[in-house]
């Protein structure tokens, strides 16, 4: 076959004749392409050197790379290079670029940090991702709360306060409120009285004669609502008793509720059964002082605050 | 034995090597002046000192990781994308208007890759000398000269890569800074990855691939084809007088004045060749228009150089348009503009243009955003009033500390909150994102659906930015 010694312009055969003329093509793949494949076989090469690589036995070789990074514990440590240590180190590397803002708000008063536009700046956004991931599972993403469960923190009425140290101690402490269950002491006909004289101070429709009756019922030691919510009703901020006199309702479905009956009905269940789910956990365990404060400021601006 | 397998081709052309003869005449000067020009700017533009009040002293930084572009006196932000993206089209546009009427005129003179291949062909030539002994080179065996001269070239090419890559990364940061990290080893991965990359690829295409970028990779080269009208200025043969009856001639006695050639029936072209010796593309001119042809004119200087030595009139090989060659008596070359789509691309062009430096010239100093707080869209208050939230962004771009106004002419006094921040004070280059809250009593919500927001910057000739918002209220207000 020395026919098949052609120019390189032209296919080539293998070279071989079966059943006297029958040939094979012989296309060699691109020169290109064979040293792409060489490449990347040196690259493969060059890489479980100094990545982690094959298994040996029980464990595998670990490369010759090594990432440093410091632990939760503070502890620096070298591993060999794997993605949780490398994680880890952009974690590092995060929290020193977070620093300088840290350090600011833990030696700053609120107010300083509240008048500066670049540290609000920061509250903002560092605020809104802590309070994603700690508060808005009952508070919502925004603040706004659920009515029945849990407070919205974006109106202007404060259970406990609304001042930046009030804010803070809640956040830290956590609450428990507490309202008892007026179902046992008092008569149908005596909720019935304080129903109609608890819709009567926020402008609900109500029957005036059974309002007063109320109003003594209220501030008399037998039902001795006064005791929490005050001798105005307008609540007691120490523990957290809320105002009866305004137009915001956190546990009796007021607002959803349709009718000036079903309004009424709302009140009356809330005296009937109390209350003993207005708990929110402490905080000061699991979150720093410095994401404390950031809380601390943030929710203060989200109901404008006190 | 099959019969015909050996006139299969193959699927890859070899490359033929192209040695180009240098060449000197006027769209030499030109495509050198063109060269050195640009090289000037590329090269020193990075080490142009700019004194800013508080970004790095450097005339053209494209400041990444700050998001901030500066170029000379401009500082452009990622908002003023738009500013990119209308520079790209005006640059589209050129490119159509420029090649309808001339011809691939960017290929020939302007391209990186054809000023690239240009100076690197300078080194060959300058180190392995002129077209024969580089032919001469090239055929020998390996011994000591072919591997000085070739190594040297291409350390030569490598170095200069290396220069341009360099030169590139400087223009990302603070480049007497970055340079000395860059030396220390102390720069960004991501310098030492850049300036590796593009100094392979500087290599391998002006280098190694030199015309095959144009014929195989570059898709700008081939749709500029598109452009090409029968008006369209480009490098032609004159067929017509360069061949005659009888064809092209070399001047051999009794050849050697235009008399005694057109008496045998000869044309005016001699057969020298230099106008494919000179070709940086590889291509025969006399072939005819072709797409491998990027249009540099080195053709035409080779052939007046040889007329005029002959005494010919020039102009055998010239910018030429094909509707005038097609005449029986073609009229001396000239623009033909008064195309439809000429004027189409030229109009286009001014239009953007002038919209872009518009742009440019009046641009805000300052950057606003408002939004609403979605969740909630509003909270009604302890004695009944409707609260809506929003965000403030502004950003102060100029170069003095600006302070903001911020109010409403549509709301009742008292009814907008600007917390802490009703004047606002920001350093040039710096933003603020602040909270405002709008109170309304039940009864003006009833009435209040939208109103407008006032930033004024106090202290700029810029006017009052006014952002319409929506205020949202209970189903029972509206």
């Amino acid at each position: 076959m020395s026919e098949q010694k052609l120019q390189s312009q032209t296919v080539q055969t293998t070279g071989h004749a079966w059943d006297g003329d029958l040939q094979e093509y012989n296309n060699p793949l691109p020169t290109w392409w064979i040293y792409a494949f060489y490449f990347t076989v040196a690259f493969a090469l060059v890489y479980w050197i100094i990545y982690p690589s094959w298994p040996v036995g029980k464990s595998f070789l670990s490369g010759v790379s090594d990432v440093t990074y410091v632990n939760n514990k503070g502890e620096t440590v070298t591993r060999h290079w794997n993605t949780r240590a490398v994680y880890m180190a952009d974690m590092n590397a995060a929290t020193a670029q977070q620093k300088p803002y840290f350090d600011k708000v833990a030696h700053q008063s609120y107010q300083t940090i509240a008048h500066d536009p670049e540290m609000n700046g920061f509250i903002l956004s560092a605020g809104k991702a802590l309070f994603a991931e700690n508060c808005a599972a009952c508070h919502q993403a925004g603040g706004q709360g659920r009515p029945g469960f849990f407070p919205n923190l974006t109106d202007d009425d404060w259970l406990y306060g609304g001042d930046f140290e009030t804010i803070h101690t809640t956040i830290v402490g956590g609450r428990r409120g507490y309202m008892p269950a007026f179902g046992e002491v008092l008569s149908a006909g005596e909720i019935n009285q304080l129903t109609h004289y608890v819709a009567s101070l926020s402008g609900i429709e109500h029957d005036v004669a059974q309002a007063q009756a109320g109003s003594l019922l209220f501030h008399s030691n037998t039902a001795a609502c006064f005791y929490c919510h005050g001798t105005e009703a307008k609540g007691r901020k120490e523990i957290g008793a809320p105002n009866l006199t305004d137009k915001i309702w956190l546990w009796a479905g007021v607002p959803a509720a349709e009718s000036g009956r079903a309004k009424l009905a709302a009140i009356n269940s809330v005296i009937t059964s109390g209350l003993n789910k207005g708990v929110m956990p402490a905080w000061g365990e699991r979150l720093s002082p410095e994401q404390i404060k950031i809380l601390t400021v943030y929710v203060h601006e989200l109901g404008g605050g006190q | 034995m099959q019969t015909g397998l050996e006139e299969q081709l193959g699927l890859y052309q070899k490359r033929i090597p192209i040695f180009t003869r240098s060449i000197k005449g006027r769209f030499r000067n030109l495509k050198t002046a063109v060269l050195v020009g640009a090289y000037a700017i590329f090269f020193f533009l990075p080490w142009l000192p700019w004194t800013r009040a508080d970004a790095p002293a450097q005339a053209v930084l494209l400041d990444v990781p700050g998001r901030r572009f500066f170029i000379f006196g401009l500082t452009a932000y990622p908002q003023d994308i738009v500013w990119l993206a209308l520079l790209l089209f005006i640059a589209a546009t050129l490119l159509f208007f420029v090649t309808g009427l001339i011809g691939r005129a960017f290929c020939g003179y302007f391209c990186f890759q054809t000023l690239w291949t240009d100076f690197f062909v300078w080194i060959e030539r300058k180190l392995q000398g002129e077209r024969p002994a580089r032919i001469r080179l090239y055929r020998q065996p390996w011994n000591r000269e072919k591997m000085l001269k070739l190594g040297g070239t291409h350390a030569l090419w490598i170095a200069f890569s290396f220069w341009t890559a360099l030169t590139f990364v400087l223009y990302f940061a603070y480049a007497p800074d970055l340079f000395m990290r860059f030396f220390q080893g102390k720069a960004a991965p991501a310098a030492y990855m850049t300036v590796g990359i593009l100094t392979l690829t500087t290599y391998a295409a002006a280098g190694l691939m030199r015309e095959q970028i144009c014929t195989y990779v570059c898709p700008y080269g081939r749709f500029q084809s598109v452009m090409y009208e029968p008006q369209t200025l480009a490098v032609h043969y004159d067929v017509a007088r360069g061949e005659n009856i009888h064809g092209r001639a070399v001047a051999r006695p009794g050849l050697r004045n235009l008399d005694e050639r057109h008496a045998k029936g000869h044309g005016d072209c001699v057969d020298c060749n230099l106008c494919v010796q000179v070709c940086p593309a590889g291509i025969d001119i006399r072939e005819g228009l072709q797409y491998k042809c990027i249009s540099c004119g080195l053709c035409v200087d080779a052939c007046n150089t040889i007329m005029d030595s002959f005494q010919f009139p020039r102009g055998l090989i010239r910018y030429d348009s094909e509707s005038n060659l097609a005449k029986p008596t073609p009229a001396p070359p000239r623009l033909h503009w008064k195309r439809l789509n000429i004027l189409g691309y030229g109009i286009a062009f001014t239009l953007m243009s002038g919209y872009l430096i518009y742009s440019i010239a009046t641009r805000s100093s300052s950057d606003y955003g408002v939004t609403q707080i979605r969740q909630p869209l509003y909270v009604v208050l302890s004695n009944g009033d409707i609260r809506n939230r929003y965000q403030i962004r502004i950003t102060n771009k100029s170069e003095h500390s600006v302070r903001y106004q911020i109010d409403s002419k549509d709301l009742p006094a008292a009814a907008l909150d600007l917390g802490n921040f009703g004047q606002l004070q920001l350093k040039p280059g710096h933003g603020a994102l602040i909270q405002a809250s709008v109170r309304l009593s039940p009864r003006q919500a009833a009435h209040t659906s939208e109103f407008k927001l006032n930033i004024t910057p106090q202290n700029r000739a810029d006017s009052t930015r006014v952002i319409p918002l929506r205020f949202d209220k209970p189903e029972t207000l509206r």
